[in-house]
């Protein structure tokens, strides 16, 4: 009896463990899966149930690729809201996204520019959803206080390597910047169009590891979006101008760019689809998506 | 389970009334031996499974950006600007800055390490030894991330101010803030050091003592014990030691990518540069299309590195064996 008792213990002890260790790691998954959405699910649920239970379809946008981060958080989040929508979004680059709105392939062209006259004239309208905003950061200690547009290209290029051409004490310039690929980087050197000619001698991989090598370092300069700014820092004022939402929304402060999600002829006359989506970005929630993401709300 | 009532529970109980052995009648006996078979069977070749899969996976991913770029241009190229309206995937600074590092590293690493096994093994007085191996034992436990720390706060700073003096007054060299090969190379042989000393302490003492006792009876001083019999004896145990720690440095990511500054140039000492790990790390994040590709393309180049080492070393411990 008790022999028997054993060896079925025995037996299913070792079946438990095995099923253990196999499922271990995909339940452990979904659950924090599950966890980490129901909240969120449950409350668009209820909003779906009162205001637009019949939103059916599919949008498509095409273009930028510094928009990615804001329009898959977009589509993701307006997915959760509307599930019965489905959002697709492209990303090839800003001209092409408006050209596909202006022959009528995609729904939205996403364009980290402002459009161009001749797309204007098309009637492409172009609808500013967020701004782009990135601060020149310097170590704490530097004396120099504003840079020109010219003397931060000429830093980036390399052609200047000392601060005191830049209005600083005698030393080196050690130039920090992000990884290709990322957002911040691209918008960076799109502005002040030095693409692929930047000689940076740090490329770091985060916006925090930029902020902590910046700091620690004398004589580093390097950029962050606006939203990370800190006390480790100094924050250079561009042409004269100190960056915050306010000269960036003015325009007066050079370094930020429009994310424009262009339409063929004004939102109003867009489907009930696209109109909800621009109602989304406009609303509360949008504009709390916009600074997730770590860019300006235009409102 | 076996009914209560069965021929074979009858019989168990009346056979062995109270042992509890695993070896039972026939039938049982064989349920039990199949299912756990299997059981060891499924769990072995998980192993085999994953490393197969990687391999594959590896394989299918990594190869098509090699004819798409050209295997010549991917490797032997010089300038990496995989962003670029026309880009280009060189990676042949990459490679070098790993095949260097990993080099410098081990060139630092392994004399601090065997001298350190050495002294674990043949002189340390019992108590320093017990001072000596608990911090060498935290010292391969410690995540490389905190090697990583602090090397940004430490190792930099200071290398910054070397490079001050230095280069003070050269236009041609471009400062990184202390950001370079020598800093990675540092935190790389820090990190080897316990794999070098553990696997070295090991093999120093397997070395039978008759042999240490032969060499002092003939006359010779310790030192010349351990440098002329000892050491030689336990040469394939090092070799292995600094196998391992080549693997070890060569595939290590987290830390290097905080000190190395992780710019694309030759590998000299004073050079921000970047490895093959922390060339996947820092752009898998946001690239896309062929840029991705590309990466995936690093990470074969990395495991084939890997793979070399790995059979090399295989071939080292069977020599081993076969002389013994």
């Amino acid at each position: 009896m008790k022999k028997n008792l054993m060896k079925f213990m025995a037996i299913a002890g070792t079946t438990i463990l095995t099923m253990g260790t196999l499922s271990g790691c995909g339940s452990s998954n979904a659950e924090t899966v599950a966890a980490g959405t129901a909240p969120q699910t449950t409350a668009a649920q209820g909003e779906t149930a009162q205001d637009t239970p019949n939103l059916k379809g599919s949008i498509s946008m095409v273009g930028s690729t510094s928009m990615e981060k804001f329009s898959t958080a977009l589509s993701e989040l307006f997915m959760e809201k509307y599930p019965n929508v489905t959002v697709q979004a492209e990303f090839v680059g800003s001209g092409a996204g408006v050209e596909a709105v202006n022959n009528g392939s995609a729904d939205i062209g996403n364009s980290s520019r402002n459009l161009k006259d001749e797309e204007k004239a098309n009637g492409v309208a172009e609808n500013i959803v967020a701004i782009d905003g990135i601060a020149v950061i310097t170590d704490s200690a530097n004396a120099a206080e504003d840079l020109t547009k010219d003397q931060l290209i000429s830093i980036y290029n390399g052609s200047i390597t000392n601060w005191k051409e830049a209005g600083g004490a005698d030393q080196p310039i050690v130039v920090i910047g992000r990884e290709s690929g990322s957002g911040t980087r691209s918008a960076f050197e799109e502005i002040l169009k030095v693409e692929d000619n930047c000689k940076y001698s740090n490329e770091l991989d985060s916006t925090g590891a930029v902020m902590a090598k910046v700091a620690s370092t004398p004589g580093a300069i390097g950029y962050v979006s606006l939203d990370v700014l800190d006390d480790t820092v100094k924050t250079l004022n561009l042409d004269g101008v100190e960056p915050s939402a306010d000269t960036i929304q003015s325009g007066s402060y050079f370094l930020s760019r429009p994310f424009v999600m262009a339409t063929k002829g004004e939102i109003a006359e867009q489907s009930d689809l696209v109109k909800a989506l621009f109602d989304y970005i406009y609303s509360d929630e949008g504009t709390e998506l916009v600074k997730s993401v770590g860019l300006i709300p235009v409102n | 389970m076996i009914p209560a009532s069965s021929p074979i529970f009858e019989r168990s109980i009346y056979m062995h009334p109270k042992s509890y052995s695993i070896l039972g009648s026939h039938g049982s006996k064989s349920a039990v031996e199949r299912i756990a078979q299997a059981v060891f069977t499924v769990c072995g070749f998980f192993a085999v499974l994953a490393v197969a899969s990687i391999t594959l996976y590896m394989v299918i991913s990594g190869t098509p950006a090699l004819f798409k770029v050209g295997i010549l241009d991917i490797l032997f190229g010089t300038v990496w600007k995989p962003t670029a309206a026309d880009p280009s995937f060189g990676i042949l600074y990459v490679i070098l800055t790993s095949i260097m590092g990993t080099a410098l590293a081990i060139l630092i690493g392994v004399p601090i390490g065997v001298m350190t096994a050495v002294f674990l093994a043949e002189v340390a007085p019992a108590r320093l030894a017990g001072i000596v191996r608990p911090a060498v034992e935290l010292l391969a436990g410690i995540p490389s991330v905190i090697y990583g720390l602090l090397g940004i706060l430490i190792l930099n700073p200071l290398m910054y101010k070397l490079e001050l003096k230095l280069f003070a007054g050269s236009s041609t060299h471009q400062f990184t803030g202390g950001a370079n090969l020598i800093s990675a190379v540092l935190v790389l042989a820090l990190m080897i050091l316990p794999t070098v000393i553990n696997i070295s302490e090991n093999a120093l003492r397997s070395v039978p003592t008759e042999m240490r006792s032969a060499s002092l009876a003939l006359g010779a001083t310790k030192i010349q014990t351990i440098f002329q019999v000892v050491l030689p004896a336990a040469k394939s145990g090092i070799i292995t030691a600094i196998v391992l720690g080549t693997g070890r440095a060569i595939g290590e990511a987290m830390a290097i990518s905080l000190v190395s500054g992780s710019s694309v140039n030759i590998p000299l000492p004073f050079n921000s540069v970047r490895f093959l790990t922390t060339a996947i790390v820092s752009e898998m994040s946001y690239s896309s299309g062929l840029h991705k590709q590309v990466l995936f393309t690093i990470g074969l180049v990395l495991f084939a590195f890997i793979m070399i080492i790995n059979i090399s070393l295989n071939r080292i411990l069977k020599k081993g064996e076969a002389k013994q």
